[in-house]
């Protein structure tokens, strides 16, 4: 669980259609962490739930797809009315 | 393509010190750095820090304004979310923004690009709910995020940090599990004396631990066995304890035993690194003035091996120094007097780190972890299935990815890398040296095709 | 000091194809492989089962290269029961894409004379840019066509060396691993004998064998010499991409794009003459990139993960050398930049020249089990090189 220390500069994104809130200073990750959404995507062979680890763009396991690519949350700045999904292994 | 006389990756203590050092001197410089302000991780978000923030992480963190304050009066090239992802031979630098790739030139290039906290790979780490204790000191410092109800497991100086720091958020953690034995006091003992010179830091650190006695947190010593319980998230983190088994519920487990160099881009230029005993990690082999194997690269700060904060603010000084002579821009006598003070900096937090690392060592059980532990956690490869390769003839970690695509994951083996050299140089019995690292090549962080297409035509 | 029928120096997917064959056979093999650093072609290669475009100008080395792949199937079975693991195969055909109509009719013409030469029995089929684009729906507007032959195929290779590794272990071989072959010397000076070899690593510990098998790669040449061998082979580095895994993109392989089973998008077929150089380079790698997204628009957004170079270990024309020693009976050299697609020939046909009492005769060989018929094994001799 997280709390926050001070409430500022209100943004928020979509992450697979739901409305986060985030604030300034947060990346994708550590608005989905505050939200209370600590899996965010799943390990390509055991099919495992995996979360942020290092928040600092060295483990990968913060990937979501933007734009059509794949992107580590945890260096992407949240900004308002991004679209922010789950990568898809699996189909097109 | 831009032309600077020195090139310097990454805008830590080492690299904003280098930079201001080498534009004092006249020397046009480029900064590149993969954050979107300066500070490097131990000073990360300084810029947005506010009064209630800075009184959570303390006058340590605070200090770092000393170091990005002159970067706004400089007259360098500061890209900041420029992630170098490829760096030539000829000095050639190629580095993406926004999705864009870039290529730029120095004559001198000094990697400062730090550290990265050592993988504790336990049972169950990979669960959601498990994170790094520097994870949690990130949320605090980019976002006054605080993580409640953590139990912080492992040892060393930045899991004692961060639980006072959470302490001063008004949230302390459930409990510190510590894997540090009572044994290692006795080896650290005779690094005492080379440590007094930092007796003021010593007193931090004890200071710290007072705090975190003060505030009644459960501190369990010399625990072992960590295992983090769950299916799809962590639950609990059982350990054992004076013989018997502990089992503390909680959803949030920070880990750390220490942090290691970064040695992405100095193995994928493939520079010469060793294995260093006490740290337990391989870093690049520097000269005095941090210039590597290769003469037009230099190394600074954590990177070219762990000193901490200070001593890389020291040498990210006495390498822009010793990257100017060697591009003549000053001479040597300038460059000796003007290292005169940092050397004796480096001096004294050499006795210390010596001190901190026979303090701290890494437990076994994270070194060579027990065979069904996950140790490459992008392609889910475990301790056993290495061990297995080995039995198949496997020697070295390059062969540990054609055999089981352990290391082959956009980590890039950043976090299973050192786990995989301990474990072929167990079971082979080999140096570690003689087990070496990963190959590592470009681009040392995934960028898209397009990114890579877009430069067709533009190399050499 | 340790005996066995066979020594195989090169731990490769070449040497242990062969090991696994000579094993089949009843025979007591060592196998030396070298350090973790080596050059290793095959941690570096592609994975295709190739047919199309080889031999255009060797008929044996055409009918060679399709024995091999049409065993493949059998052969990936047998190891699969061996070891449990699938190696996924797949041979549904495969892709040459041309950008241009021009170099499409002329790579057609090139395949309709090889078919001549086989009595017409090569199967492929030439599709133009809708016909393309409806087998693979990614394929982009720049991409004027294909060529589809039937025979072309891709396996896994990582999982192809793992299991050949644990298979001839299984199956006792003696690995020597993390050593380097020093020297390799024939027991009996005497030209007309089949003694045997010592094989000497460069810690001084030896080895004795009857016959020995020289597939070191590049490493072949050096220590080919002594035991009578000219073979002129060089370095030819190829630089390969891979994405990160993505879903299905591309149904069929290509000889430059191909998705492998995981997920990942792999991408090559550059070939560059720099001597022992595994580099990769940022002009090499951004061209292979453009070209993926030339033919496959899609990728343009692909995350690369990785990217590496390896070098092919090459003869003055492209074609195997299988070589037995002249001057000391019982050596043999092998050597190929296929040996992926060889493995199936290379663990039956070729391990059949290697135990015969006489391999010097074994010529026009027929091996009526696979359908060869006046096969001439001497096609592959180094003596083209050195007429």
């Amino acid at each position: 669980m997280l709390k926050r220390t001070s409430n500022n500069n209100p943004v928020s994104f979509t992450f697979e259609g739901e409305t986060i809130p985030a604030q300034s200073g947060d990346s994708v990750a550590s608005a989905m962490l505050a939200h209370g959404t600590q899996a965010l995507r799943v390990s390509t062979r055991r099919k495992a739930q995996r979360g942020p680890y290092c928040m600092m763009g060295a483990c990968y396991e913060c990937l979501v797809e933007i734009d059509g690519k794949t992107v580590q949350s945890c260096m992407t700045t949240a900004t308002d009315g991004l679209q922010v999904s789950r990568v898809n292994h699996e189909d097109v | 393509m831009k032309t600077y006389d020195l090139a310097i990756i990454g805008a830590g203590p080492a690299g904003m010190t280098a930079t201001t050092a080498a534009c004092a001197q006249g020397a046009s410089v480029c900064l590149l750095d993969e954050q979107q302000t300066p500070g490097g991780q131990i000073y990360r978000s300084l810029n947005h820090c506010d009064e209630q923030r800075g009184a959570i992480l303390g006058e340590d963190y605070l200090y770092g304004k000393t170091l990005i304050d002159p970067l706004s009066t400089i007259d360098a090239d500061q890209t900041f979310g420029a992630t170098v992802w490829r760096i030539d031979e000829n000095g050639h630098i190629y580095f993406s923004t926004h999705g864009q790739a870039h290529r730029i030139q120095a004559r001198h290039i000094i990697i400062a690009t730090g550290a990265l906290e050592r993988a504790s790979p336990v049972p169950g780490w990979t669960l959601p709910g498990v994170m790094t204790v520097g994870a949690a000191q990130i949320l605090i410092k980019s976002s006054g995020l605080i993580t409640e109800g953590a139990v912080l497991a492992g040892t060393g100086p930045l899991l004692y940090t961060v639980a006072v720091q959470l302490i001063s958020a008004g949230s302390p953690p459930t409990a510190i599990v510590d894997t540090q034995q009572p044994a290692n006091y006795v080896t650290a003992a005779k690094y005492l004396p080379s440590a007094l010179a930092r007796a003021a830091t010593l007193k931090k650190g004890l200071g710290y631990l007072a705090k975190i006695r003060s505030a009644g947190i459960p501190f369990y010593r010399a625990a072992g066995d960590l295992t983090i319980e769950g299916s799809t998230a962590a639950q609990a983190l059982s350990f054992s304890h004076k013989g018997h088994t502990v089992r503390l519920q909680t959803d949030n487990v920070l880990l750390h035993q220490g942090v290691i160099p970064n040695t992405q881009l100095t193995r994928s230029l493939r520079l010469k690194h060793e294995w260093n005993r006490a740290q337990r990690c391989f870093h690049p082999q520097t000269s005095d003035w941090g210039i590597s194997s290769q003469s037009n690269i230099s190394i600074a700060g954590d990177g070219g091996g762990i000193g901490g904060a200070i001593a890389a603010q020291a040498e990210g000084h006495v390498a822009a120094l010793g990257a100017l002579q060697s591009l003549s821009l000053i001479t040597t006598e300038q460059r000796d007097a003007g290292a005169q003070p940092h050397r004796q900096t480096l001096k004294k937090e050499a006795g210390l780190r010596r001190f901190l690392d026979a303090l701290y060592p890494v437990p076994e059980e994270v070194m060579r972890p027990s065979d069904h532990t996950i140790i490459c956690r992008c392609e889910d490869v475990t301790a056993g299935e290495i061990r297995s390769f080995v039995k198949a003839g496997c020697t070295g970690p390059n062969q540990t990815k054609a055999f089981g695509r352990c290391g082959m994951g956009p980590c890039q083996g950043r976090y299973c890398g050192t786990t995989v050299t301990e474990i072929l140089a167990a079971e082979n019995k080999l140096s570690h040296d003689a087990v070496g690292a990963y190959r590592v090549r470009a681009p040392i962080k995934p960028i898209t095709l397009g990114e890579l297409a877009s430069l067709t035509g533009t190399g050499d | 000091m340790q005996e066995s029928d066979f020594a195989i120096v090169g731990g490769g997917v070449v040497g242990l194809s062969i090991a696994y064959g000579l094993l089949c056979k009843g025979k007591t093999v060592t196998i030396f492989d070298e350090h973790d650093n080596a050059l290793r072609a095959s941690r570096g290669n592609f994975g295709l089962v190739w047919v199309q475009g080889k031999g255009s100008k060797l008929p044996e080395y055409a009918k060679w290269t399709r024995q091999s792949a049409k065993s493949w199937k059998n052969f990936a079975a047998g190891l699969s029961d061996e070891s449990g693991t699938d190696l996924r195969l797949q041979q549904q055909g495969g892709y040459s894409i041309y950008l241009t109509e021009q170099s499409l009719a002329e790579r057609a013409s090139d395949l309709q004379n090889l078919k001549a030469q086989l009595g017409g029995d090569y199967p492929f089929d030439v599709l133009g840019h809708n016909a393309i684009k409806k087998e693979e729906p990614h394929i982009g507007p720049k991409v004027a066509g294909a060529i589809l032959h039937h025979e072309d195929g891709h396996v896994n290779p990582l999982l192809f060396l793992r299991t050949l590794s644990r298979v001839v272990r299984q199956r006792n071989a003696h690995l020597v691993t993390g050593k380097s072959v020093a020297s390799i010397a024939p027991l009996n000076e005497s030209q007309s004998s089949d003694s045997g070899f010592v094989i000497t690593t460069a810690d001084g510990a030896e080895f004795r064998s009857r016959r020995v098998v020289l597939c070191a790669g590049l490493g072949s040449k050096t220590l080919g010499q002594p035991l009578g061998f000219n073979v002129p082979i060089r370095a030819q580095r190829g630089q390969v991409l891979i994405t990160e895994k993505m879903p299905p993109i591309i149904n069929r392989p290509s000889d430059e794009i191909r998705q492998v089973d995981e997920g990942g998008i792999q991408i090559g077929a550059s070939a560059e003459e720099v001597g022992a150089d595994d580099r990769e380079t940022l002009d090499i790698t951004a061209r292979l990139a453009q070209n993926a997204i030339d033919q496959y628009p899609v990728l343009a957004q692909a995350s690369l993960i990785r990217s590496w170079a390896a070098l092919r270990i090459m003869s003055p024309d492209g074609f195997p050398i299988y070589q037995h020693s002249r001057t000391a009976p019982g050596a043999f050299f092998v050597t190929c930049h296929s040996g992926i697609t060889l493995a199936a020939a290379h663990a039956t046909l070729l391990t059949d020249w290697i135990c015969a009492d006489q391999p010097d005769h074994y010529r026009d060989f027929n091996f009526p089990d696979f359908n060869i018929t006046d096969f001439d094994f001497s096609a592959f001799s180094e003596e083209r090189f050195n007429a």
